[in-house]
């Protein structure tokens, strides 16, 4: 078996290869590769003996999948109806607008940044509010404070890079 | 691990005792908000401060195992005050310290906790005479609330089972599997007159007397978490602060209508919650009060947990069955309703998380305590999310019929930022928007139902003077075409159509044919539409025709956006009698469209402008105006 398949194969197994799971598997792929490529999911299919069409149409009816890469970086501005009255429009902007991204296209071409809206976080108490990677919560944001946060994200990128780079450097020196 | 309802009784009795021989008891709160706002860190600081002083006999909540005496210190889930937060409850007194930062963990500690005194500048101060209050329970917000659902949220830490035991978690099932048949339970509902908090209100004790009346071996119950209403949060409060709750409420349902085994199907977007629910359904298990022969009663259940994909459709019943099926989420036409071919054919409850959390309750007060709370159709509280432009937003729970002043004004505060109030959004995308002249309307189920608008889930959003509301119909319309299944055609096809001509209109293209044309394709798709998706999406576009046409006509008649936000209809301009010439906005303006000499009065090239509001936002002036 191609080795890129095995954990794949584990995910399924987990699972039993059950049907009534294929929600929950595809959820545990794209974790692993962080989108849904094609031939995952055609491998997918013919793993638990279902139609091609009944994995793809599973993976794009449900917001969560996404059949293209994502960022490192995904950046949700939360367009509930609180946080809209509250302008989360504008801080969809700016942050458009600070990473450059071309038009109809939701992530930054280094592969850094994924931009996007979402119905409700839940957190309505905090609006507007943007989510980066699931778990870090910014409540009460303003395109401010939101490039604020981007900037941070970038200058450890940054330094992480530096050191990366300085520490290869140091071995050819060895 | 529990064997009998008399091993429960005396843990509740050690739990209680546990509970009674602290001195002190600090509450941390860890829902979504709090933590966002950094309260884990507090919780941390309150740890390490209590294990350098072993003098306190102290407990610390990640070991979940309470000394004799002392100070404990636990986390809780979320208080419906996040606006407030990080919040920190410090028990027996109540207290309620809001605002709380890291740096006043120590000052709290030292003041409070040793020497018994009031750090006064973190408590809340009243909105009228600026006078601190110091518990939860007279602060104007909570006052006038009257928690059911809600009750243990904030106040014992979720993921502690004996916490719940303890506020006389599980006596409910054990008064149901010992004293009472599935028939009585079932009555006790019906007569309780719980309706479902989900949106529809249908009456609870129905939905079940279908399921227990089906036949078959296996049957199922679904708690529906999957709260995808913009504005609402209730349910993942719930489900973050008081998640055994809601399985009790599941078993009951069970025990009544003859199921053993349940799912739970929570929205990933709500990591905490489905983090919290996995905790405690494998507590339960662990102490026995899930699984075979449940306190040695013979009855059994089983509950697993679903997580959802993100599809707001998935909320409607059968939507919600195909997606843990492990289907597409879309509707199937009714009937037969899941009561009697549901899950895998078979008969399913379907209640949502609000409901399930108020049963508890109607088991173990009655039903005649719960039908006295609240309006005669309409008995017990309802959880509403108050968001928006109101001064305080959170969770409230009121006795149904309570009037939508009472509830904006005098428990939200009034309008943020001396705005004035135009009109409240109730129900989300399935509701409507209500005005100035429904202020005295009491919010139950038909009073709602005949103003055009429905409870829903209950988001409650308030809106200032500032808001369109054509931008406002224009909103939900976007969001329900973006979720429409497209199973249907009227909803496919009639959403596609009316957020088209919303779209013209708001960009200055649309005639006074497209309103007659708009409230002609809404009645359509209400009336054709499969599911309650589409049937109710409409809502938001015929309420607002009703009540704001005449903000519609300005838009198509005069061109105009009387609040001030339709970007297409504004024109900016500089007043050059306020204009000092500074040319901030001639730096900023992404456009180039400003121009002029520096100390000298600025002007805007409107071929040019973009109408991005950079300027507008910029100016410390206020030199520049929109029509």
């Amino acid at each position: 078996m191609d080795r890129k398949f095995e954990r794949l194969q584990e995910i399924i197994e987990s699972h039993g290869g059950r049907v009534s799971h294929l929600i929950a598997i595809l959820q545990e792929v794209q974790e692993e590769y962080r989108y849904l490529p094609e031939e995952v999911l055609t491998y997918i299919a013919t793993a638990m003996n279902i139609s091609p069409a009944t994995v793809y149409g599973v993976a794009t009816f449900y917001t969560q999948f996404s059949l293209i890469p994502k960022g490192k970086y995904v950046i949700r501005v939360c367009d509930g109806t609180a946080c809209h009255v509250r302008g989360a429009e504008p801080i969809h902007f700016a942050l458009r607008e600070d990473l450059a991204l071309p038009k109809g296209d939701s992530t930054t071409p280094d592969m850094q940044f994924t931009v996007e809206t979402v119905s409700c976080l839940g957190a309505c108490g905090l609006a507007p509010v943007v989510v980066i990677n699931g778990d870090e919560v910014h409540g009460q944001t303003t395109p401010e404070s939101i490039l604020g946060a981007v900037k941070k994200i970038v200058s450890r990128e940054q330094l992480k890079e530096n050191k990366n780079s300085s520490e290869t450097g140091c071995c050819q020196n060895a | 691990m529990l064997n009998s309802r008399l091993e429960l009784d005396t843990l509740k009795k050690k739990a209680l005792a546990d509970i009674g021989s602290k001195e002190k008891r600090i509450l941390v709160c860890a829902g979504t908000g709090c933590v966002a706002n950094g309260s884990l860190k507090v919780f941390e600081l309150f740890q390490q401060l209590l294990g350098e002083k072993p003098e306190l006999a102290v407990s610390l909540a990640l070991e979940k195992e309470h000394s004799h005496q002392g100070v404990s210190a636990h986390t809780s889930g979320c208080h419906g005050f996040c606006q407030m937060g990080p919040l920190v409850r410090i028990e027996p007194r109540g207290t309620l310290y809001c605002k709380v930062q890291p740096g006043d963990v120590a000052e709290i500690f030292e003041e409070h906790i040793i020497n018994n005194r009031l750090v006064s500048r973190l408590l809340y101060h009243d909105d009228k005479n600026q006078l601190p209050i110091e518990t939860q329970d007279e602060i104007p917000f909570y006052k006038n609330q009257f928690r059911v659902a809600l009750a243990n949220c904030g106040r014992i830490d979720p993921d502690d089972i004996k916490d719940y035991i303890a506020h006389d978690g599980y006596q409910p099932l054990a008064k149901v599997l010992f004293e009472m048949t599935p028939d009585e339970v079932i009555k006790e509902v019906l007569d309780s007159g719980l309706r479902g908090r989900g949106g529809g209100g249908f009456p609870t004790g129905r939905k079940w007397l279908f399921a227990r009346e089906a036949g078959g071996e296996k049957k199922y119950i679904v708690c529906n978490g999957d709260e995808g209403d913009p504005g609402a949060f209730m349910d993942r409060s719930v489900m973050e602060g008081d998640p055994h709750r809601i399985i009790e409420g599941m078993m009951l349902a069970g025990y009544a209508v003859g199921a053993d085994e349940g799912y739970i199907y929570v929205r990933a977007e709500y990591p905490l919650a489905v983090k919290r629910l996995h905790n405690a359904v494998e507590t339960a298990v662990r102490y026995g009060m899930l699984g075979e022969n449940i306190l040695g009663s013979g009855f059994s259940f089983k509950v697993n947990i679903k997580e959802g994909a993100g599809a707001f459709v998935c909320g409607e019943e059968t939507a919600l069955i195909a997606s843990i099926e492990g289907e597409r989420g879309m509707p199937r036409p009714r009937p037969p309703f899941p009561a009697v071919s549901g899950l895998w054919g078979c008969p399913t409850v379907i209640n949502n998380v609000e409901t399930l959390a108020n049963l508890p309750s109607i088991i173990l007060k009655g039903a005649g305590w719960f039908s006295n709370i609240g309006v005669t159709t309409s008995t017990g509280t309802k959880t509403f999310a108050l968001a928006g432009q109101v001064a305080h937003t959170g969770l409230v729970e009121v006795p149904m019929g309570l009037t939508l002043k009472e509830i904006v004004f005098d428990i939200g505060g009034g309008l943020r930022d001396n705005k004035v109030f135009k009109a409240v959004q109730i129900g989300g995308p399935s509701g409507g928007c209500l005005t100035r002249e429904h202020l005295d309307l009491p919010l139950d189920y038909d009073s709602l139902q005949k103003a055009g608008a429905m409870v829903g889930s209950g988001g409650l959003v308030v809106m200032g003077e500032d808001t369109c509301m054509v931008e406002v119909a224009k909103f939900f319309m976007g969001f329900v075409q973006n979720e429409s299944c497209g199973k249907c055609v009227p909803c496919r096809e009639g959403t596609r159509g009316m957020l088209e001509l919303l779209n013209r209109i708001a960009n200055g293209s649309g005639t006074e044919e497209d309103l007659s044309l708009l409230e002609e394709l809404a009645l359509i798709v209400k009336d054709g539409s499969l599911c309650g998706l589409g049937k109710t999406s409409p809502n938001p576009v015929l309420t607002t025709l009703r009540y704001f046409r005449s903000e519609y006509e300005a838009h198509v008649r005069d061109k105009k956006c009387p609040a001030g936000v339709c970007k297409d209809l504004l024109d900016y301009r500089i007043d050059p009698s306020l204009c000092k010439g500074c040319g901030l906005c001639k730096k900023l303006c992404p456009a180039d469209a400003i121009s002029g000499e520096r100390k000298e009065p600025h002007w805007i090239d409107l071929e040019k402008c973009i109408k991005c509001g950079t300027c507008i936002s910029k100016c410390k002036f206020g030199s520049i105006v929109t029509n």
